[in-house]
């Protein structure tokens, strides 16, 4: 079975909005929900906005644009899945 | 409605009726500085709670375009009560051209300082002991910041007063007119204090937020600086149409979130409290 793809809302459906060193809200305007969230969840969101990646290569696209050495994969995968039970990103 | 009267407070305009003269005439001499509502944003009606409760212990019940279910009739002594809940009930939940904060709001110099907090937090004193120091009141219940603007709009109703504040704003405003004190409510001693003429005056003037506060009271004098994110958070929760407004109360709150400094002060009077924001006032 193929790795699954995580999809993002594209940049014109999110209203991204750092508030200070640690949140940044986002209001989704598709279902009219704001959500409170601390890093990597924006950077994740923010590297698939342009279109959908593997894990794997989500962990190499944070890693070179955020200099993440050694990016933890299992962090990485409880990130992805709290971003999809709150339904910011799809993995399909 | 058998009587009715239309006022306007700040940008936002009431039609009150009632099953009764009483509760409107003495609204209307409470209001009587305040400009008429051409077109009321909001209707509110005290009606009674059967067609025979108009005469046999009255009780008034609330109605407007919104009401509350579980919202208890209260008795006709307490109808000035009743209406000031309508009003707020109306506005909470049908205001769409303002964010809408629970908080009080003074200004000075153009600036304004929002204090948020529960019933209870000592928004209303606090505001009436500063209004005594030369700084203009802006209104007790609610802070209406603009999403266009990001200014906030008076909002002066009459200073709804509870327990130990009644005390303490006669003492700060000896010559105020005042309403009847009101015991035994649901929310305890209540008694309403008309604002001063310059806030009803002014009350088409806007201010800019430039600070915000959460006070609490009952502590030794302490304050903290609060990060915007937890001013976002709990200024959600403030807010009575923060989700009805959709991504322009979003939009609304993170700019004044981001732009607004915010203090958390624990305060353990009115004069401390005051003394407390006129120091962080001075240092902002």
């Amino acid at each position: 079975m193929a790795d699954p793809l995580f999809r993002a809302p594209t940049v014109d459906l999110l209203h991204v909005c750092p508030l200070d060193d640690a949140f940044t809200a986002i209001f989704h305007r598709a279902s009219g929900i704001t959500h409170l969230l601390v890093s990597p969840a924006p950077e994740i969101l923010a590297a698939l906005a342009d279109a959908p990646l593997t894990q794997a290569a989500l962990r190499d696209r944070l890693a070179a644009a955020y200099d993440l050495a050694d990016a933890d994969p299992q962090a990485l995968a409880a990130r992805l899945a709290e971003l999809v039970e709150v339904g910011l990103i799809d993995a399909a | 409605m058998r009587h009715s009267l239309a006022v306007r407070i700040g940008p936002i305009g009431y039609r009150i009726g009632a099953d009764w003269r009483a509760p409107i005439d003495r609204l209307r001499d409470l209001y009587r500085d305040y400009p008429s509502a051409d077109v009321p944003d909001f209707t509110v009606r005290l009606s009674a709670t059967r067609p025979w409760r108009r005469w046999i212990r009255p009780s008034v019940a609330i109605a407007g375009d919104f009401t509350l279910p579980e919202a208890a009739p209260l008795p006709l002594a307490q109808a000035l009560l009743a209406a000031e809940m309508a009003m707020n009930l109306q506005l909470a939940l049908g205001g769409r051209r303002h964010l809408l904060l629970h908080a009080a709001v003074v200004e000075r110099d153009g600036q304004a300082v929002v204090l948020t907090g529960e019933s209870g937090a000592g928004k209303s004193t606090l505001a009436t002991l500063l209004a005594a120091r030369g700084w203009r009141f802006m209104g007790d219940e609610f802070a209406l910041l603009d999403p266009v603007t990001g200014l906030v709009d008076p909002f002066p109703r009459l200073v709804s007063l509870k327990n130990g504040g009644i005390a303490a704003a006669r003492a700060a405003w000896p010559h105020a007119r005042y309403g009847p004190t009101l015991a035994g409510t649901p929310k305890g001693t209540i008694r309403h204090m008309v604002p001063d003429a310059e806030a009803i005056a002014a009350m088409d003037v806007p201010a800019t937020p430039a600070l915000l506060l959460f006070p609490r009271f009952g502590a030794a004098s302490d304050s903290r600086h609060v990060p915007p994110s937890e001013a976002f958070v709990r200024l959600t929760q403030a807010s009575t149409n923060y989700v009805a407004l959709g991504e322009a109360g979003f939009a609304a709150l993170t700019r004044f979130v981001r732009t607004v400094p915010a203090m958390a002060i624990d305060y353990p009077d009115g004069d401390a409290a005051v003394a407390q924001l006129e120091a962080l006032w001075a240092m902002r």
